[in-house]
């Protein structure tokens, strides 16, 4: 099906009718070039690699249901700060507060529904408060002052850290705090389903395709990706650039502190130094999910597969018979080659159309003579 | 004749004291191609930045159609139909074409907070709008912005402006960065926007560019306006030796003979 199309030179319109229609022919070669360069490729190459990987050496044990559990909850609890987090960094702008949030937030439901005997609820509700008002903070500075949300964030995960510390020590004289969740709330957030998957999974999942109709799917995930591809350019278009990406902050620490909430919870506790951890972990996820660090490309099952990678990495070792220690290691490495991978995948969406203008043809007039499909 | 779309008189602007622009008069009609001429520094960008609504001005007036306005911000620039188009701004390299192309205007599906980005109908008008300026290599609303020539991206951003109601495009150096089968390319879409009535703003150091479609020209050095012309009015020479400065280019010249003759001598 080839039709050659000339372009009629300077002032002749091109009639409605040669206005090509979005090509309707499927060969398996364009449907792997579509597919070869969405953002998430990289990751879904890793994910199935490490998963083999530890399925080979992990055998039996890592494929059963036990072994399942074990990197299923830890990327459902990674997966609820990341989705938010990896949002963030599509609109261009990096969190590393989420770490303090955690612990505030924990310590913040403890405090107040352990040692002050508030009713769970209340509780939970001020420990989503902390996260929601720290990103508020963040996307405040971040907005207002034009310094980077690097060094914003850098500065609140410092700040909340010792004033989380100081406070809970000021008021319990404890840095480790237990309360005792009610049943209900128990069951919602902090229970572990079958005896070995926790409800953060459930959490997780709703979280991933809220935010993945938000990204892909509603008219606002257009702001985002415009507003990481080019921020005057999205400003010029009339884009809240500000207002959206406040938005985001706020959804990044309320992230954090919903895994605050389900930790403290499932622990009946909470510590001043849990969460910290999270923090690199989330940008792990997030970059080998093929988000760009400097924004504007990504996809919410890129982050998903990329907080899976990490997961089976940090949980498979364990299976493998090696010693834990050289988890970092393989994270390490796993994470330079994901980059490479994501940015070899972006060269190639890139280069798709070029490629194939090589091939068109100019004719003497200068005029380009293309080829429809 | 008719009233002038956009019309500045005697606008001025300093910096701190320090004069960016002095006493600029333009006016440019619907269907016309006003081309801005100067050297890096003459005033152009402070000019550009005063019609889009990022600056006011520190005096004088502007006009749209006949009417004082006091652009606020470039929204309120925008509402009146004036759209800016930077040299690489305004289209989001890692984004599709049907995406780029409604950034901030997206159509959509359903209700309320329900609401879907109407992909079909975006990849639909995006790829048409484009077509419609000659860019037929566009053919998916799903190709990747980043993908494109440079001339495209610049077609794409010019099909955004019209379609969205421009009545006034501002080109900021569309063609600097381009090849010249390229730049050739736009030039041709201004001329299509002109046909379409709108009123161009060609903002550009390239002579050649700015005499194959412009109706009308000011050349500015220094903040000030030196000379304001209709086509045919100049010869190519004259304007490029006006932009240069003219004196500046005969005492660089006579200086190259210097170093010549200097040269020679130590021998």
């Amino acid at each position: 099906m080839q039709t050659r199309l000339n372009v009629a030179s300077t002032g002749v319109r091109t009639s409605p009718k040669l206005v090509a229609q979005p090509a309707t022919v499927h060969e398996p070669r364009q449907t792997f070039r579509r597919l070869s360069r969405r953002s998430e490729m990289g990751a879904l190459v890793g994910a199935v690699v490490v998963f083999v990987f530890f399925a080979v050496l992990g055998g039996s044990k890592f494929l059963s249901v036990g072994g399942f559990a074990g990197w299923t909850n830890v990327a459902a609890e990674l997966g609820v700060v990341a989705v938010p987090v990896g949002l963030l960094m599509i609109a261009g702008e990096l969190d590393l507060s989420v770490g303090s949030v955690i612990a505030a937030s924990s310590m913040t439901l403890a405090i107040a529904s352990g040692y002050w005997q508030l009713p769970y609820p209340v509780g939970i509700l001020l420990a989503l408060a902390v996260g929601a008002i720290v990103g508020l903070i963040n996307g405040i500075i971040t907005t207002r002052t034009n310094v980077p949300s690097f060094v914003v964030t850098l500065g609140t995960q410092f700040g909340m850290a010792g004033l989380t510390l100081g406070l809970s020590r000021a008021l319990t004289g404890s840095t480790n705090v237990s309360v005792t969740p009610d049943p209900v709330s128990k069951s919602i957030v902090g229970t572990l389903i079958a005896g070995q998957f926790e409800t953060s999974i459930l959490w997780c999942i709703g979280l991933a395709l809220l935010v993945g109709w938000v990204l892909h799917v509603s008219p606002w995930g257009n702001w985002i990706f415009a507003i990481g591809g080019d921020k005057e350019s999205a400003r010029a278009a009339d884009i809240p650039v500000a207002r959206t990406k406040v938005v985001l902050f706020v959804c990044s620490g309320l992230g954090a502190a919903l895994v605050g909430v389900i930790q403290t919870s499932l622990y009946n506790g909470a510590q001043t130094a849990i969460g910290q951890s999270f923090v690199f972990n989330s940008i792990i996820a997030v970059v080998i999910g093929g988000v760009l660090l400097t924004g504007g490309y990504g996809s919410v099952i890129g982050v998903i597969l990329g907080t899976i990678t990490f997961a089976v990495v940090t949980q498979g070792i364990y299976y493998t018979g090696w010693s834990s220690d050289w988890g970092s290691l393989i994270l390490g490495i796993l994470l330079l080659v994901a980059v490479l991978l994501n940015n070899t995948f972006r060269r190639l969406a890139l280069a798709t159309k070029r490629q194939r203008s090589v091939g068109s043809r100019k004719d003497r007039n200068g005029n380009a003579t293309t080829r429809t499909e | 004749m008719a009233t002038p779309l956009l019309e500045l008189s005697n606008v001025s602007k300093s910096f701190a004291g320090s004069d960016a622009l002095k006493d600029i008069s333009l006016e440019v009609e619907p269907g016309q191609v006003l081309c801005l001429l100067g050297d890096n520094g003459a005033g152009k960008s402070t000019l550009i930045k005063i019609l889009s609504g990022v600056h006011r001005p520190t005096g004088g007036e502007v006009r749209v159609s006949g009417t004082p306005v006091n652009f606020g911000s470039p929204k309120d620039a925008s509402v009146l139909g004036i759209a800016t188009v930077h040299q690489f701004g305004g289209s989001f390299p890692l984004m599709t074409v049907e995406r780029s192309f409604f950034v901030g205007r997206e159509p959509t599906k359903g209700w309320g907070v329900f609401r879907i980005f109407d992909k079909k109908t975006a990849a639909a008008i995006s790829v048409s709008a484009v077509q419609r300026l000659g860019i037929t290599r566009i053919t998916r609303g799903d190709q990747i912005v980043g993908s494109l020539s440079g001339g495209e991206r610049q077609a794409l951003v010019i099909a955004r402006a019209v379609h969205f109601g421009a009545k006034v495009l501002i080109l900021d150096e569309p063609t600097a960065a381009l090849g010249v089968k390229e730049a050739t390319h736009v030039l041709r879409i201004i001329m299509q926007a002109r046909a379409a009535g709108v009123a161009v703003v060609f903002v550009t150091h390239n002579v050649l560019h700015a005499m194959t479609v412009g109706d009308r020209f000011a050349v500015l050095i220094h903040g000030r306006k030196v000379d304001d012309f209709r086509k045919g009015e100049r010869s190519r020479a004259e304007i490029t030796d006006l932009m240069a400065g003219g004196e500046a280019m005969a005492e660089l010249e006579s200086e190259l003979a210097q170093y010549e003759l200097d040269a020679g001598e130590s021998r």
